[in-house]
């Protein structure tokens, strides 16, 4: 099974990197720019015989607690067979 | 007055720390391992700069959940005094031992020179010997410093006075342009409610001492010691 996490910063923080890659962009003549943000992504293979639903339970807590800090971040993911 | 530094792989200040402990301010001072849960009897605890376990992953997330955090978070509960400093900063933000986050700097880029601080509040273990309002001059070296919380947080942190320093100009001036890291109102320490844990960017123990080129930051290390001096005087 493989997961897939996607972290980016909550839309109520300020991105500045995702400011400067925006400035970058226009800069370059890419039209009909809005907002840039980034982020950050896993990919997780899980491997021992998890089932969907104890794997799904699993990236979350691992989500949840270790990959983002709540104060300035939130993430989605999936788990894929 | 007993110090414990902690010591985790990537600390790189620790020994400056222990330095101005135990041969500037003439304290008992000792090491601590992150492996081990044994503070080892300490009265105050030094929770160092540098790049804890490398972070990696994001500044402090991986050390706080080391053994010797665990007892640190204990010792803070039971009114313990905790200074991080930079690192140590973001380790017990992370910790959720002062409320907050240190992210990227605004300008993105690492920023190592002086900073200016206004002392905000003087009611506090860790600058009882500063006045109120004083400008210190103590370095700051950090990518990750620019300071955030929510708005209800900071509205809570303002209302307790528990904005420790901020970053101003030399002349105590507290402007945008001082503002070295995009931190919210240029927050550049806070403390927590019991006012025994205290989180801050800049580095007391690069200014410890006049062969520095100043020695501002000793304020910092000799507040902590009064409290020693006058809890022993109290017995």
């Amino acid at each position: 099974m493989k997961a897939h996490v996607y972290v980016s910063l909550k839309k109520t923080v300020l991105d500045p990197q995702g400011k400067t890659i925006q400035g970058a962009l226009k800069k370059m003549g890419y039209q009909g720019l809005g907002d840039v943000r980034q982020g950050k992504f896993f990919e997780i293979a899980l491997n021992g015989g998890l089932t969907k639903e104890q794997a799904t339970a699993e990236v979350e807590k691992m989500a949840r607690e270790v990959l983002t800090n709540p104060v300035i971040e939130e993430f989605r993911f999936t788990v894929e067979e | 007055m007993k110090f414990g530094v902690l010591v985790f792989p990537g600390s790189n200040c620790d020994h400056d720390a222990y330095w101005t402990l135990k041969n500037v301010a003439h304290q008992p001072a000792t090491f601590l391992w992150h492996e081990s849960h044994d503070l080892e009897n300490c009265d105050a605890i030094i929770v160092p700069g540098g790049f804890a376990y490398g972070d990696y992953l994001r500044t402090g997330a991986i050390a706080k959940f080391s053994p010797v955090m665990e007892s640190v978070k204990k010792f803070a509960a039971s009114g313990g005094l905790v200074l991080g400093i930079c690192n140590g900063f973001q380790i017990i933000a992370e910790s959720g031992l002062l409320p907050g986050a240190l992210m990227r700097n605004a300008g993105l880029k690492y920023v190592c020179k002086n900073a200016d601080v206004r002392v905000e509040a003087t009611d506090t273990p860790f600058t009882n010997a500063c006045k109120e309002g004083e400008v210190l001059t103590i370095p700051i070296g950090h990518m990750d410093g620019n300071y955030y919380c929510d708005d209800a947080t900071l509205a809570e942190l303002e209302r307790t006075n528990r904005v420790v320093f901020r970053y101003c100009t030399p002349d105590g001036r507290v402007t945008p342009e001082a503002n070295p890291n995009g931190s919210l109102e240029n927050i550049a320490g806070i403390c927590n409610e019991g006012r025994n844990v205290l989180g801050m960017m800049p580095h007391p123990e690069r200014s410890g001492e006049a062969i520095l080129g100043c020695a501002d930051g000793f304020k910092i290390f000799q507040s902590m010691v009064n409290v020693g001096v006058n809890a022993l005087a109290a017995r």
